[in-house]
């Protein structure tokens, strides 16, 4: 009871990687309010899955593993999770801001009605003052303690929102892919191991949506990983500037990124997109591109070692995080940057 | 065999272009500063429910918003390009509702419309992009679901059957489901034909059905502010430390010098 519990999305018997970034999260806040921390996983042929997630800091291991439940469909993983949660009544629920936890994080909210705040940025533990009205009607200050800071970007980026759910159990929250850090807490760590008897849990009239056909394809790139990344925003004015982008790129073995606003203009593929709604990136290097520095896209890119702006609007928001600011346009410094690095690096 | 499609679609402020002008100095939307529009994905969805309307002549497709009287604009659009009604739903105690709370609303107004096939909605909004709202919805009302739909390819009613192309993480996928279900469609999806003249001029003076909390029997404890279980803590303006930097021209001279420095220190290269 009142643990903290994350869903680990499964590609096929693996864990996904956002799912242990979120354990090594959920352990955190786990210390902080001096519980548990349980990890709820759904599948098919799942032998020895525990053993991926605990390493990080799993106290219990709940699994569900029968026929049916590979690949992902909607309702039969919501009956797992909401009727796993009836009985072990969680205080905190994280899930990947993924496709799985985007469609199955608003059902089990639903159903539960509990609050649910999708894409945060940060999660922390504090308290929260809120007026609410006493047995005689009267508004009166309550003090919540330990409450889950459900923290994200909003509203066109000027502001960062700290969300509560005072009144609601499980507060939930969805985090992408890189934005928390994963780490090994200990590779012996003493866990619990529960495997349910899935029908227990789910109505087999639960099982309604047959995948007829799936592909997945490995990453076409590997813009988490690396160390130096180029990002395209507006300002690359087309797919002609982002040609520019990769010849710089493949001078630099770096990998290309973007904006929204360069991937919502069709520019560049959608899979490529840094920031609160892409990926996260850490890399050595980051070389913004004709980026203002939305906050949504700064939540992104913050964290990388040095920030390069290029940018012709000196008072551009990016500059105030950049190391190096050239003022210019992509199309003339760009070109300059790939003629002196081939004429210094020969 | 004809169909009953619901089309639920918002009107969101544009947050895709943001002006500085976007904010009040308390720290509040400054929603004059921001045109309404309709939500983008909103336009997929409809798009995807005016192919099966083409496809199985009779049809009909109801458009349902949530919002202030204004949002009746995104109806009026819908009808423009080919929906064939619209309802508003719109009253003074549903609004602050966080997803939750809309769905709770939109399904009680579903559950008074009665009869339908199918349900199509937007994977998303512009204004929070939460995504939240398709999936809470079919779970109030007891339904299956396929999100990130980029297009229907069959439905047959008689068959009580649907089978739609979806996005997945690194892939897709196609998927067979039951009817009445709920479907949500990417920005990818086919995009939305445009107004149909013919329909401006007989519709250019549409007035739309407006449904309060009381007509669709709504909980009082589950709607706007008081039915909504999140609550907005802190908002803070976002200042950008600035950090010590170095600032260059666009020059030769400048380019190089920075090249050299990075190879240098090993940063490059
Ligand atoms: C809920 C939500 C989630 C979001 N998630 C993300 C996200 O994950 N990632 C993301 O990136 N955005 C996200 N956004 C959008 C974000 O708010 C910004 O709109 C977006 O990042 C702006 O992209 P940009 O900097 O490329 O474009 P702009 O803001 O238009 O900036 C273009 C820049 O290019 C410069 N420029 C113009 N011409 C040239 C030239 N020739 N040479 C050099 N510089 C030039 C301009 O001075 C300007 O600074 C989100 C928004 C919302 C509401
Ligand atoms: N107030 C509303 N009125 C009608 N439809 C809505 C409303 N809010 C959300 N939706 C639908 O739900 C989808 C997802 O919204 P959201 O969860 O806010 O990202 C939208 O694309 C719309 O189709």
């Amino acid at each position: 009871m009142n643990n903290v519990f994350v869903y680990c999305e499964l590609e096929g018997n693996k864990v996904a990687d956002v799912s242990l970034e979120l354990c090594t999260k959920g352990r955190k806040l786990a210390n902080q309010l001096g519980v548990q921390l349980e990890a709820v996983l759904v599948g098919t042929h799942l032998d020895d899955v525990e053993k991926q997630v605990i390493p990080y800091g799993v106290d219990k291991v709940h699994i569900f593993d029968a026929e049916g439940l590979f690949p992902y469909t909607s309702l039969p993983h919501t009956s797992a999770v909401v009727n796993l949660f009836k009985k072990e009544k969680p205080q905190i629920c994280l899930l990947g801001a993924t496709v799985i936890g985007r469609d199955l994080g608003p059902r089990v909210s639903s159903a539960l009605n509990s609050g649910l705040t999708a894409d945060c940025t940060q999660l922390e533990i504090g308290s929260f003052d809120m007026k609410v009205k006493d047995a005689e009607g009267n508004l009166v200050e309550k003090h919540y303690k330990d409450q889950l800071y459900q923290i994200r970007p909003a509203f066109g980026g000027s502001i960062i929102a700290t969300i509560v759910n005072p009144d609601h159990r499980p507060q939930m929250a969805t985090v992408r892919d890189g934005v928390m850090k994963k780490e090994i807490l200990d590779e012996n760590y003493k866990s619990e191991v529960v495997r349910y008897d899935a029908a227990e849990y789910i109505p087999s009239t639960d099982y309604v949506v047959k995948v007829l056909d799936r592909h997945v394809e490995a990453a076409k790139h590997n813009l988490k990983g690396a160390p130096i990344v180029i990002a395209g925003g507006y300002g690359v004015g087309g797919p002609e500037g982002f040609k520019l982008l990769f010849e710089l790129a493949k001078e630099l073995h770096a990998e290309v990124g973007a904006s929204r606003a360069a991937v919502d203009a069709g520019w560049i593929d959608h899979d490529r997109q840094i920031g609160q709604t892409g990926t996260t990136v850490r890399p050595k290097v980051y070389i913004a591109c004709g980026i203002s520095g939305a906050i949504q896209h700064v939540a992104g890119m913050k964290d990388s070692g040095i920030i390069i702006s290029i940018n012709s609007d000196p008072n551009a928001p990016i500059n105030q995080i950049a190391d190096y600011i050239i003022n210019g346009t992509i199309e003339e410094v760009v070109p300059k940057l790939i003629k002196y690095y081939k004429k210094n690096s020969k | 065999m004809s169909l009953k499609i619901i089309v639920l679609a918002k009107q969101v402020p544009d947050t895709r272009n943001v002006g500085p002008d976007a904010m009040t100095p308390e720290g509040t939307v400054n929603r004059a500063a921001l045109p309404a529009v309709f939500n983008p994905e909103d336009l997929n969805a409809l798009e995807q429910a005016l192919r099966l309307k083409d496809a199985n002549p009779g049809s009909t497709i109801t458009m349902l918003t949530m919002g202030l009287p204004k949002a009746a604009e995104v109806l009026k659009e819908g009808i423009f390009r080919g929906a064939d009604d619209g309802i508003l739903i719109s009253d003074r105690p549903l609004g602050g509702a966080d997803t939750l709370a809309t769905s709770y609303t939109l399904a009680q107004a579903i559950k008074k419309i009665g009869d339908y096939d199918i349900i199509i909605c937007g994977r998303q909004a512009i204004d929070g992009d939460t995504a939240q709202v398709g999936p809470q919805v079919a779970e109030k009302l007891g339904l299956t679901q396929i999100t990130y739909t980029e297009e229907i390819i069959s439905l047959d009613k008689a068959a009580k059957k649907i089978v739609a192309k979806r996005h997945i993480d690194g892939g897709v996928e196609t998927v067979e489901g039951p009817l009445p279900i709920v479907v949500t469609v990417n920005g990818s999806a086919a995009p939305c034909r445009v107004r149909n003249v013919k329909r401006v001029w007989a519709n250019k003076n549409r007035e739309f059905t407006t449904w309060g909390a009381a007509d669709i029997e709504a909980d009082p404890a589950q709607i706007g502010k008081v039915g909504s279980p999140t609550n907005v803590k802190a908002v803070k303006n976002i200042v950008f430390k600035a950090k010590e930097n170095k600032t260059l021209t666009s020059s030769d001279a400048d380019v190089e010098s920075l090249i050299v420095e990075l190879m240098e220190s090993n940063t490059i290269g």
